[in-house]
């Protein structure tokens, strides 16, 4: 379980020549979990992009599974934090899903029994079997972002590169969303999560807080401090000693941590 | 019985028209489905008339108009991908410059010689009525081709239309694919513009396809139920044309156009009737978009 599944050194991620994050240095072993916290545009998506090999690193070494990055697709679930035409799509929930499979199998790979439990396991995980049949542009927000957390878990990925999986999920749903990427990370998979909620971040073990720059860096209670969150968000609405925390976000509501 | 089968049957026009139409039904149904699930729709609308200039000076220099298009449509595609890329303008900016640029350098071609004018009126509503046997096997080669393509490359084009990223990230280049699909665009629009021409074959490529989008929940069908339905348009249209004495080309369009928005209709009615019946269905948002995003 030591073995590592991503190494970055020195790394700088950005558009182009344009450099958003400079100065990334971490590694991550299997059954880590890592959340890149950020408001938008501090430079989360555009880390996660990279990783996935969606777009090349600016300069610096980044290794993904032993390789380049997206040299093993079949290997990495990646999802995005917008789907522009995947919205309106006249495809089955349960199609969807099984475009999970699509990077191991390749253009002429025959869909084995292997494939129909992967789908079927991940479209339970996700309680989304009840809509398998139902076109996605008929569901709503909350229940198509559980169809596509089902397609990247469908993969079996030994990385998840999720990107605010959770922004539009009920808290059953975010919950069920959770665990299954604790039991993910037993298996020995890597997961890298965007997201701006603290509890979520809290969730995972490592956390790197993200404005332009990396703020911080390493276990998620040790990072997740009120001078680090600070620099990170702008605000900090209220600090409650020996724990944390509620943080004025971008939607400007407080949020208690819970414990 | 002679009224829906004689046309056809004693004159050989109508059966070599019927052909190609069929032929083109069964493109414009495959590459049609993927201008609309990925949104294409204003492409195909360009590369349509992007093709007339080529066509045009093809015409001129005494060369088949086909090898024109052809021309036409690679300039085009180019145009629109340097642009694109080259330029902070959106997609659309480009493709409605160059696509107006093109029509303007068709028709100033088209102008300058005194023996086409004929001819623009048969560049932009096609002469199906006037289709060669060995059109038709083009048309069945080039039909055949894209089938086989659409086939072989199902499952990047279904990522495609997901998402770019969702393609790159499954190891299939969303750049590869995307091109190939633009090839594909402008093959059909290129063999079928002897048809239809390069103004209605953009009908038959949206029209048969949206109608499929309203009913069919996978893409295999919707290729499927789009191809039946602008095959029943070109012989209905067909029909209509001999019997009513109109343009073919048009009156095929004409029928694959009201279909959709009989079928639109027909859907709207259901789905009202259901609801009215059924207030909340099982696992359906009764706030989702519905299919209204559809072109």
């Amino acid at each position: 379980m030591n073995e590592a599944r991503i190494v970055a050194r020195s790394l700088s991620v950005g558009y182009g020549k344009e450099t958003v994050v400079a100065g990334i240095d971490f590694t991550l072993e299997a059954g880590e979990t890592l959340a890149l916290v950020g408001v938008n545009g501090s430079g989360k998506s555009t880390l996660l992009k990279t990783m996935a090999g969606l777009i090349p690193a600016v300069s610096g070494r980044l290794e993904v599974l032993g390789g380049a990055p997206r040299s093993q697709p079949a290997r990495v679930a990646y999802l995005g934090q917008f789907h522009p035409t995947g919205m309106t799509l006249p495809l089955r929930a349960s199609d969807v899903v099984r475009m999970g499979r699509f990077s191991s199998l390749g253009l002429f790979g025959k869909f084995a029994g292997e494939d129909e439990k992967a789908v079927e396991e991940a479209m339970a995980d996700m309680d989304v079997v009840r809509f398998a049949d139902q076109p996605l542009n008929r569901l709503s927000g909350g229940q198509r972002q559980r169809v596509f957390i089902a397609q990247a878990l469908a993969r079996r990925a030994d990385l998840l590169l999720l990107d605010e999986p959770a922004s539009s999920l009920d808290a059953q749903a975010v919950e069920t969303y959770r665990d299954l990427v604790r039991a993910a990370a037993r298996r020995g998979a890597v997961a890298v999560i965007a997201t701006h909620d603290i509890d979520e971040a809290a969730s995972c073990d490592r956390a790197m807080l993200l404005a332009h720059r990396v703020v911080a860096y390493g276990p998620s209670a040790a990072v997740l401090n009120p001078t680090a969150l600070l620099e990170t968000f702008g605000i900090v609405g209220r600090y409650r000693e020996g724990g944390l925390v509620a943080v004025g976000r971008e939607h400007d509501h407080c949020h208690d941590d819970g414990e | 019985m002679s009224f829906f089968l004689s046309p056809f049957l004693d004159n050989g026009f109508m059966a070599n028209a019927l052909a190609a139409g069929l032929l083109v039904s069964v493109a414009c149904g495959i590459v049609g489905t993927l201008v609309v699930l990925r949104g294409l729709a204003f492409i195909g609308d360009a590369l349509g008339h992007g093709v007339l200039p080529g066509v045009a000076i093809a015409l001129l220099l005494g060369l088949p108009g086909m090898v024109g298009a052809a021309a036409g449509a690679v300039l085009m595609i180019l145009g629109i991908t340097v642009i694109t890329r080259k330029s902070s303008l959106s997609s659309d900016t480009a493709i409605g410059l160059l696509f107006v640029a093109m029509l303007a350098l068709g028709v100033a071609i088209v102008s300058r010689s005194s023996s086409f004018s004929g001819d623009l009126v048969r560049i932009l509503f096609g002469e199906i009525l006037g289709i060669s046997s060995s059109e038709i096997l083009v048309q069945f080669a080039a039909t055949a081709l894209i089938a086989v393509l659409a086939a072989v490359c199902y499952r990047p084009f279904l990522l495609l239309c997901f998402g770019p990223e969702q393609a790159d990230a499954s190891g299939f280049s969303s750049r590869l694919y995307h091109a190939i699909m633009l090839g594909m665009i402008a093959l059909t629009v290129v063999v079928s513009f002897k048809t239809v021409g390069t103004l209605l074959v953009f009908g038959m490529l949206l029209a048969p396809a949206a109608s499929a989008s309203l009913f069919a929940r996978r893409v295999g069908a919707m290729m499927g139920i789009a191809s039946g339905i602008g095959a029943f348009s070109v012989y209905a249209g067909l029909l209509a044309s001999y019997w009513l004495d109109i343009a073919a080309g048009a009156s095929i369009t004409l029928v694959a156009s009201l279909i959709f928005f009989a079928l639109f209709g027909a859907k709207r009615l259901i789905l009202a009737r259901r609801e009215s019946l059924r207030p909340e269905g099982p696992g359906v948002d009764p706030h989702g978009q519905g299919e209204a995003h559809h072109e």
